[in-house]
């Protein structure tokens, strides 16, 4: 049992902190955004020199074979500095059905231009009626000749402005809800019969509603068997969740400093607010709640490599459940206690709290995954 | 980072797990069980069961009878300890005083006192609490005087556990009233037969009788009973709080309870079938298992960061393990009033003398649940947790 980064983790730690110290300040934040798509191609080009695109891969893939806690690091760090750039959607989830489904042609045609940061990825697999089932999928995937045609509509698709190729999951056969029956696919975004919606999300990012109408591709675009991939999809999208859970701790870590900084500052009735025991004490039980969310977020790290799929999922659903919790608790105080001013557009506060509050409704919400537990049968 | 434990530590869990199933006393695990109390003889047989096994005194150093165990070692013993169910060994003797006088006492007293600590020939209790003196502890007003070759000792202490069972107590008084009120504080021990001494029961809201008011009129104490050097006595206090530090998140007892609410919500009947049917309920349990898991893994940071950079300063993260420690233990005496539903109400009049083994197996649960709120208000209140945080972590 060892909670410590090893060497060379600290070294990956200190290299992406010191890299987002020096490029991804609130102010820097604000410019990027301003950018095509909503975010920095020259932070990206930087992510990819220092091996960062390429960390979970492995060697033989073009990677640095990296494992979980490697991508823990790098979202904690991306949370703390509130990155706007497509890690998740690209590297995470992406990355994620290549590594373990991929077969070598695909590897061979998408790793590279992740690696090296010239192409992006998206996920698209929200439907209207899906909330967060992740069986429930009514876009289809009929088979023509030796390929595909993927028609129905896809929501919320985290980069699906920019993406150059999109992850969409259908349905092969089977009911809307049927667990057996889905496929993954890789459809070139600019693929005919692909239209794309785009809008800025509520934390900065940008997403798009996308609608497949008769697009026709390969037989080389399915990942996986393409009857069957309800379990890849949730091994990918439960990596997808241990990241967010990392991003939230560093979100809540950065809050929790700013939020501790201000009431040491601010003054009313010719005080420091930060002497007022009421909020010492709310202060105190963010510490607390950012602290469980830490041990949660390194609980689901290393339950990623479970073996018995049952056994990780629910760990990552506790995990999940827990820190959708004190992200709430941690979020909602942050702003709280800066007053007024963590009511404004020009707090950075208030843009950690949003950013934290979409990701408790990303890929299951506390409620969601409490229940998933609960029907588990518990997990002491 | 690794989760798993090693091969060596999954044997010693093992060899622990098998040494209390073939050596705790059932009907002592099963009173754990219920949520009764002990008599002091179910208890002083199982420390002195434990103490030739030495396992007694775990955690003091090897010269004294400890083990030398790892701190991984000592989290895994206390968990199975805890979840088995056991009963701890007493805290006041071998994780309070016992310290102090291995680390602050003369030669004298560390071979008088403590393998009588170790074997419980003499029961400890903790004269801290007085009626003025709760988390304003360093108010205290009990004083002890210097006359001659003896201190004279007057004064209440409060709250004093378990004390109608000690032979011994470990004091703070005043023995300098001119000094700030930390400074002249020291830390004097003697035996619970002295003449002036008397002990008073405090009946809690559970019914029970853990607490007592403890009176000094004119205490005689030897001089030599004095531990360390006169007016230190709050640097030993501090010590020995800041001693207990992992096991006061108590996640084995609170694992041992999620596991009888599980087993109970599969027997007991509501809207006509077993409560752990009952969504809402089940959703309930789950999220009170899921904050142990993560009090569980906090617990084992703090253990791994001992076991690699040694105990050193108090760690505060220590605050955090008794304010989530306190309120999930509440929650689970919580979970399980919901359980019973109006099966609570029957009050157990015999109480815990033994005469009434027939009574319904729900006799204890609601007092479990009154005498449980006293987690978050004792060593150190939450209150005073959440005070600590904010000073020593968050610098405010």
């Amino acid at each position: 049992m060892d909670f410590d980064l090893t060497e060379e983790q600290r070294l990956l730690k200190d290299s992406i902190d010191g890299l987002l110290t020096d490029s991804y300040d609130f102010e820097s934040r604000k410019k990027y955004m301003k950018e095509k798509g909503g975010w920095s191609r020259a932070v990206w080009g930087k992510l990819a020199e220092q091996g960062l695109l390429g960390l979970p891969f492995s060697e033989a893939d073009g990677g640095f074979g990296g494992g979980g806690v490697e991508t823990m690091i790098v979202m904690e760090a991306l949370g703390k500095a509130l990155v706007l750039e497509p890690y998740l959607a690209t590297v995470v989830i992406g990355g994620g059905f290549l590594r373990h489904a991929g077969s070598d042609a695909q590897k061979a045609a998408h790793v590279p231009g992740i690696v090296d940061g010239s192409k992006t990825l998206a996920f698209a697999q929200l439907e209207k009626n899906s909330r967060y089932d992740l069986f429930d999928v009514a876009t289809t995937a009929k088979k023509k000749g030796d390929g595909w045609v993927i028609d129905g509509e896809k929501f919320v698709v985290l980069n699906g402005e920019n993406a150059d190729t999109l992850v969409v999951t259908a349905r092969t056969k089977g009911n809307r809800r049927d667990t057996s029956g889905i496929g993954v696919f890789l459809v070139p975004a600019n693929a005919k019969g692909v239209t794309r919606k785009s809008y800025p999300t509520q934390d900065g990012l940008h997403a798009a509603d996308i609608t497949f109408t008769g697009v026709e591709v390969g037989a080389d675009a399915a990942i996986g068997n393409p009857e069957d991939s309800l379990a890849l999809i949730e091994r990918v999208v439960d990596e997808a969740r241990v990241a967010l859970c990392a991003e939230a701790v560093g979100l809540m870590d950065e809050s929790l400093k700013t939020t501790v900084e201000y009431i040491k500052t601010r003054k009313q009735f010719g005080v420091a607010i930060g002497s007022f025991q009421s909020l010492q004490h709310r202060a105190s039980d963010m510490f607390v709640a950012t602290e469980q969310a830490r041990s949660m977020s390194m609980f689901a790290t290393m339950a990623s490599d479970f073996e018995d799929a049952k056994e990780r999922s629910n760990a990552i659903a506790a995990a999940k459940a827990q820190i959708g919790k004190s992200l709430k608790f941690v979020g909602q105080q942050s702003i709280q206690l800066h007053g007024g001013i963590g009511m404004t557009m020009e707090a950075k506060i208030g843009h950690y709290f949003k950013r934290l509050t979409m990701i408790e409704n990303t890929f299951g919400d506390t409620d969601y995954h409490q229940r998933r537990v609960a029907d588990s049968g518990g997990l002491i | 980072m690794d989760l798993a434990f090693t091969k060596e530590e999954q044997a010693f869990r093992e060899e622990v797990r098998s040494f209390f199933r073939d050596n705790v006393p059932p009907d002592t695990r099963r009173k754990l069980v219920e949520g009764r109390h002990l008599s002091k003889d179910e208890m002083v047989t199982w420390w002195r069961i434990l103490n030739k096994k030495g396992w007694g005194v775990s955690h003091w150093p090897k010269q004294y009878g400890g083990t030398g165990w790892t701190s991984v070692q000592h989290y895994i013993f206390n968990e199975e300890l805890q979840s088995y169910p056991a009963p701890q060994p007493l805290a006041f003797g071998v994780s309070m005083v016992g310290p102090v006088i291995y680390t602050f006492g003369n030669e004298e007293q560390k071979k008088k006192y403590l393998p009588r600590i170790a074997n419980v020939d003499d029961w400890w209790c903790q004269g801290f609490s007085e009626p003025g003196s709760g988390s304003d502890l360093a108010s205290l007003k009990t004083k002890a005087e210097r006359k001659g070759d003896k201190w004279i000792i007057n004064g209440q202490k409060t709250w004093t556990t378990l004390a109608q069972h000690a032979d011994m107590i470990f004091c703070l008084c005043r023995t300098d009233a001119s000094a700030k009120k930390q400074m002249g504080i020291s830390f004097i021990v003697f035996s619970m037969k002295s003449k002036g001494v008397t002990v008073r029961p405090i009946q809690t809201i559970d019914g029970g009788h853990e607490v007592n008011e403890v009176f000094f009129d004119d205490v005689e104490v030897p001089v030599e009973n004095l531990i360390g050097e006169e007016n230190k006595g709050w640097d030993y206090a501090k010590f020995l709080l800041g001693n207990e530090r992992t096991g006061i998140a108590r996640v084995g007892v609170s694992k041992e309870r999620l596991r009888r609410i599980r087993d109970l919500a599969g027997k007991v009947e509501s809207s006509g079938k077993p409560i752990i049917q009952d969504a809402a309920f089940r959703e309930k349990l789950a999220a009170c298992e899921i904050e142990l898991k993560a009090l569980e893994l906090t617990q084992l940071r703090v253990v791994a960061d001992e076991g690699k950079h040694g105990k050193g300063k108090p760690n505060p993260a220590s605050s955090v393990l008794k304010i989530k420690g306190s309120e999930i233990q509440q929650t689970t005496t919580e979970l399980l009033m919901e359980v019973i539903g109006p099966f609570a109400a029957p009050y157990d009049v015999h109480g815990d003398d033994g005469s009434n083994e027939a009574m319904d197996w729900t006799a204890q649960i609601a007092p479990s649940y009154f005498n449980n709120r006293k987690v978050s208000i004792y060593g150190g209140s939450n209150e005073i947790q959440r005070n600590i945080i904010a000073k020593a972590v968050l610098g405010l």
